[in-house]
């Protein structure tokens, strides 16, 4: 997807310094988590990879990604404060610094967290200009970049599923962007990250959520 | 009707044409483009403008220490500094593009202009201008699209980031973006507008990126102050009809050539230049964190 800039892009974005690639990316990428996880976790456990493994802290990434996790926006002020209202709120947090994950693009994040008794996993790319791609979710392939509607969609890995769904979604008149399905054995469950250009209608959500083979859904609206 | 302009002689050529003025096809392009209206845009503008206008602010009066030590109040000390080395309107405006980048450097709200590390240059510049030459609100948004307009021609020849460009992309833009803005709203014709741009480009041609620790501080934050004088000075030259020369789409394709060969420790990357000195890579002792994990792998 090679969207030509707009102005917005070039006075913009509004957001909390110092860096796009550093904070606004961060941000983006623990909001990815916490409407996943719909709402902030409990506990977390943040590690940051190659580059940003020596440099989060002198960058504030370590903030943003906290801020994030408490569901503020990339501009935010309230970043800056995040580790006290972390606190306050009584999320649990630590930190983790891995040097040279050589298969991992260099500004990369691994969010493991925890609410109730759901436990997601994460890993995020913050690409520059605070573009992001989600890269892994729960150990499967994902690459989506959170600006447009996407589905997540969880489901047997049975014949003809990924027509289906393509079908369902052409009713409510929603072009894709792009579709990943990706598995961990054949027959297993398999993992559907779909974009789309519009946004879809509730009921086709709950439409596809009630189908056997279908086991969940998470919709998340694009992230500014 | 669709205007995408992408370079400095069809926008001139379109706007002469049409007699428009500058910011139009601008305008128009983000409708196009984006299909944002028109009051989308100016309230989106009106929003920025308010931004940069806080961060001045703030830089000017709150505590401005990053947690590195290296940015440590030092728009405020500027600001309050009895001797004007040339007037007490070049202090102030020297003065708020420090502070509104020192407030980037301090986690505070700035706008990206074009990129957070430059985004003390046009709050600094159009603060100043509107300050010092009463303009209306409109007249330096119209200016903002102008320099949009300009990131825009710039990012497609050349580029605006300081990993791919070097500094001259960053903060290079950024003035030259300022420098047209100056112009555009004092008045001057297209063709000082675009001296302008060029003569701006001219003299940031070359600047390395080179940021002591990998931060956006050090020299970042003296960058944007010193960028945003090198705007005032080229649009006070291209006001009085001095030419480039060079026409500006030659001047944004040689920073791109530049920029290309440009090696990548000059590239953010804070492996050359400042961030190479022994003072530079002691302070990146100090702050970067040494106790990490180092994977085995097969
Ligand atoms: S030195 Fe590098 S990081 Fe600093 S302002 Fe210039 S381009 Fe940005």
């Amino acid at each position: 997807m090679n969207q030509k800039s707009g102005i917005f892009d070039m006075i913009g974005p509004i957001m909390i310094g110092p860096s796009s690639s550093h904070t606004a990316g961060v941000v983006k990428i623990a909001n990815v988590a916490y409407k996943i996880l719909g709402g902030q976790p409990d506990e977390a456990v943040i590690t940051f990879y190659n580059s940003f493994a020596r440099t989060y802290e002198g960058h504030g990434s370590d903030k943003a990604v906290l801020g994030g996790l408490l569901g503020f926006a990339t501009d935010d002020e309230r970043i800056r404060n995040s580790p006290q209202i972390a606190q306050e709120q009584g999320m649990k947090y630590t930190y983790k610094a891995v040097g040279n994950a050589s298969t991992l693009h260099p500004n990369t994040i691994k969010l493991e967290l925890t609410k109730n008794n759901k436990r997601i996993e994460i890993i995020g790319e913050s690409r520059g200009g605070g573009l992001i791609n989600i890269a892994s979710y729960n150990g499967f392939r994902a690459d989506f970049t959170a600006q447009l509607p996407t589905l997540i969609i969880e489901a047997l890995d049975i014949k003809g599923s990924i027509a289906f769904i393509a079908q369902v979604l052409a009713q409510d008149d929603c072009n894709i962007a792009t579709m990943n399905v990706s598995r961990k054995a054949k027959h297993d469950i398999a993992c559907h990250f779909i974009e789309m250009d519009t946004a879809l209608e509730n009921i086709t959500i709950q439409y596809l959520l009630h189908l056997k083979w279908i086991h969940n859904i998470i919709y998340l609206t694009p992230i500014t | 009707m669709s205007v995408l302009f992408d370079n400095f002689r069809a926008w001139q050529q379109y706007c002469e044409q049409h007699n428009l003025p500058l910011y139009v096809p601008v305008l128009e392009y983000e409708r196009e483009q984006k299909g944002n209206s028109e009051e989308f845009v100016w309230q989106g503008l009106a929003r920025a403008y308010q931004v940069m206008k806080e961060a001045v602010q703030t830089g000017l009066t709150q505590d401005m220490r990053s947690r590195s030590g290296m940015i440590n109040n030092g728009a405020k000390k500027v600001f309050h500094h009895p001797l004007n080395v040339l007037s007490q309107e070049f202090k102030e405006m020297i003065s708020s593009a420090l502070a509104a980048k020192e407030v980037n450097s301090c986690m505070g709200r700035i706008v990206a202009a074009p990129t957070a590390g430059a985004s003390g240059i046009l709050p600094g510049i159009l603060t100043n201008l509107q300050k010092i030459h009463r303009l209306s609100d409109r007249k330096i948004l119209e200016g903002l699209l102008v320099a949009a307009g300009i990131a825009l021609i710039i990012e497609q020849n050349a580029s605006l980031a300081g990993a791919v460009g070097g500094c001259q992309a960053e903060t290079g833009s950024a003035a030259a973006m300022g420098a047209g803005a100056i112009v555009y709203c004092l008045g001057g014709s297209i063709t000082q507008v675009f001296n302008a741009v060029a003569i701006t480009i001219q003299c940031m041609l070359g600047l390395v990126c080179d940021p002591v620790a990998g931060l956006v501080e050090v020299p970042c934050v003296v960058r944007n102050a010193s960028a945003a004088a090198i705007a005032y000075s080229s649009a006070q030259i291209a006001l009085a009809d001095v030419s480039s020369v060079i026409p500006v789409d030659e001047c944004v394709q040689a920073m791109g050539e530049i920029g290309q060969s440009m090696e990548t420790r000059y590239k953010e990357t804070a492996l050359g230049g400042l961030a190479a000195t022994p003072t530079g890579q002691q302070i990146a002792q100090k702050v970067l964190i040494q106790d990490i994990e180092i994977l085995n792998e097969e």
